[in-house]
């Protein structure tokens, strides 16, 4: 069975003050191939939790992960990760940063410089390759953290806020290049994002996600990813039901907030 | 005190001397911030400055020690040198007084002097001669040579016309004239403002003596093997150190158990000066070479340990992931993520730990060494060879900077990332 099951996931961890934290609760989905999810929520909603126990870096009290018929136990080569920054080895060159994952691999350069040179070109850092990270700019260096991952050839990707450091225009260029990276290569991405706009471009599925405990709220399907993908994203954002849609979560997420808010008051 | 009031005064008249004359004709960037005070980047070094200040500090130093590199109207008002004279009164018990002079020829001391030869005069008081160094004191005898002795009740009552009593004294012109309690006087010569060279000798005396050693050599070793002890010593010692600390504080940064048995013995280790550690371990391991050694050891180990501890905490958790999902085994991450990423701060403690290596074996050499700079300046000062004394610590000064700035240059040299995470 090819694709990515998350299985009536639970996550509760204790606090140091003796309470607990219901960070996710039942939260189940199956990704197929290919598919380009994005995650929107409040903060505290557990999306960069789910995250980071589908990548292995943390266990589910409850339920798993399973891809490609195995259950997800750690970090593992198949399932790479874009941060949003910071994660760069700034020891190493653009080109070494990028072939990180095949060098680690033990691949000869002859085996993965075709595809690393490649990866570089598409990404746009050609003339970069030989440069220190820390001598780009934040967009460069988010390129080069998207080309270091699909250089190691993952089956999904999962990113974690990787545009929510950059500036508008930086953003919206990287927005199309995640899109025309997934057409291409058509790897199953899960994007956690802060922005709706960016949730509803890039999310061929999108899931909204409430708060307390963590759990999905409710789930579109939306055209606007492969509308993205020829079209000019700010013509897609002028497609009327790209506007209705934005209103609803938008309206969606102010309830949420409005709803721990009054929480929070009537906890004092 | 005056010379610390002349040092503010040339800060001061410097100040406004270059601020007048040397108005900045450059339009830099940060020449033309308005707001510099409060501003840390726009505060630079002036360069003017730091010359003034090291010419000052040369000069003060010529200045009181009546250097021949200080053109001499600079100079200190200097002691008396030269032939001093006062007249005294005597009195003896029949009542009867009579004058006398006393000339004293005062001398730099280490060179030949001869008694001045003068007119025993009239009277029965004679006339008296006598020696005194420079800088120094001398009791003089008027009475050895006088008709009228002691056993006659002979008593000095008055200097220059001044009345004097045991424990008093008198201000002449070439200096104070004072009675010992048993009436003897004693002649001590102006100082003037310049300093003995037994407490500080004039620079080109100092640069003359390292011209010397440095030829000559010292106490059987030339000067170049006593430094190269000293920093043979640092460098052996920083680098066994090095050797252990680094995988120690590793361990401590990876795993609990390390962290947990190491902890209590690193956090009370680090504030133990290694100059508290010196009693032991010569009772230990005795003041050879070997000593030294481990002290040095000791001394950069919990540095290294903890340099190399922060080094490996400070990695950000998102590389290490990210290394993790790019299918990198343990070992690989230890290689080529958290190595280099503790790179700068073990630099960085290295850096301390080359400055506390270096302190602490001159400190060492102090107590008890048979070669190195420290020993130098202590066996010189035990017999006031203070300008040794000032040589050995310039050139232990000189020689820290240099450490300081070669662990500067490899830094920048092989993490050039540092800071840029």
């Amino acid at each position: 069975m090819s694709g990515l099951a998350i299985d009536k996931i639970s996550m509760r961890f204790d606090l140091a003050n003796g309470t607990s934290v219901q960070a996710l609760k039942d939260v189940s989905l199956f990704l197929e191939e290919g598919e380009l999810m994005s995650v929107l929520g409040p903060s505290g909603c557990g999306k960069t939790t789910l995250l980071n126990i589908v990548a292995g870096f943390l266990a589910p009290t409850e339920g798993k992960i399973v891809m490609n018929g195995h259950t997800v136990t750690g970090p593992d080569a198949e399932r790479g990760m874009v941060f949003q920054q910071g994660a760069l080895f700034e020891w190493m060159s653009v080109r070494e940063n990028v072939s990180f994952g095949p060098r680690m691999a033990g691949q000869r350069e002859k085996k993965w410089a075709e595809n690393v040179d490649h990866l570089l070109d598409v990404v746009g850092l050609h003339d970069f390759k030989e440069k220190a990270v820390y001598e780009l700019s934040g967009g460069m260096q988010q390129r080069v953290a998207l080309a270091r991952c699909l250089a190691n050839d993952p089956d999904v990707i999962l990113m974690d806020e990787p545009l929510g450091a950059l500036d508008a225009l930086t953003r919206e260029k990287m927005q199309s290049l995640v899109l025309k990276l997934w057409k291409e290569t058509g790897k199953t991405i899960i994007l956690i994002t802060h922005s709706v706009e960016e949730a509803l471009l890039l999310g061929e599925r999108l899931l909204v996600m409430a708060p307390r405990p963590g759990r999905i709220h409710r789930e579109y399907r939306l055209p606007f990813a492969d509308l993205g993908v020829g079209e000019d994203l700010r013509e897609v954002k002028k497609h009327p039901e790209f506007g209705q849609r934005r209103d609803e979560i938008l309206g969606m997420i102010w309830d949420m907030e409005e709803e721990i808010m009054g929480r929070t008051e009537d906890a004092q | 005190m005056i010379v610390f009031l002349i040092y503010i005064a040339i800060f001061v008249v410097s100040f406004f001397v270059v601020k007048f004359v040397a108005r900045k004709a450059v339009t830099d960037y940060t020449s033309l911030k308005t707001v510099t005070f409060g501003d840390e980047s726009a505060v630079t070094p002036n360069r003017i400055a730091s010359v003034v200040s090291v010419l000052t500090i040369f000069l003060l130093w010529g200045a009181f020690t009546g250097s021949k590199l200080v053109p001499p109207f600079l100079h200190a008002p200097g002691p008396f040198f030269g032939d001093a004279s006062f007249t005294y009164t005597a009195e003896a018990d029949d009542g009867t007084q009579d004058d006398a002079t006393v000339t004293v020829r005062v001398f730099e001391v280490g060179t030949d002097v001869e008694v001045p030869v003068v007119e025993p005069g009239e009277g029965w008081a004679k006339n008296d001669a006598d020696t005194v160094g420079a800088w120094r004191s001398g009791l003089i005898r008027v009475d050895d040579n006088d008709e009228k002795g002691r056993d006659e009740g002979h008593r000095v009552i008055a200097v220059n016309g001044e009345p004097i009593e045991p424990g008093g004294s008198v201000q002449t012109d070439f200096g104070r004239v004072g009675m010992s309690p048993k009436g003897t006087l004693n002649f001590e010569p102006s100082k003037g403002w310049q300093m003995e060279p037994i407490w500080l000798p004039a620079p080109e005396a100092v640069w003359d003596r390292f011209l010397e050693i440095a030829s000559d050599g010292f106490r059987g070793s030339t000067l170049w093997e006593h430094l190269g002890y000293s920093l043979m010593r640092v460098i052996v010692g920083f680098f066994f150190g090095a050797l252990v600390g680094i995988p120690l504080g590793y361990a401590m940064g990876l795993s609990d158990w390390f962290r947990g048995w190491f902890d209590p013995i690193v956090e009370f280790m680090r504030p133990v000066p290694p100059l508290a550690l010196i009693p032991l371990v010569i009772i230990w391991a005795g003041i050879g070479e070997v000593g030294k050694i481990i002290l040095l050891f000791l001394a950069a180990l919990w540095i290294m340990a903890i340099a190399a501890r922060s080094g490996v905490s400070g990695v950000r958790i998102s590389k290490v992931h990210a290394a993790y999902s790019l299918g990198a085994s343990k070992p690989q991450i230890m290689r080529y993520v958290i190595m280099p990423n503790s790179l700068p701060e073990i630099f960085t403690g290295a850096r301390v730990a080359m400055g506390v290596c270096w302190g602490t074996v001159v400190a060492a050499e102090l107590v008890a060494a048979e070669k190195g700079a420290g020993m130098m300046i202590m066996v010189a000062s035990k017999f006031q060879n203070t300008d040794i004394v000032i040589m050995g610590i310039i050139l232990i000064g000189i020689i820290g900077f240099g450490i300081d700035m070669l662990m500067r240059w490899a830094e920048r040299v092989l993490v050039p990332w540092k800071g840029k995470g």
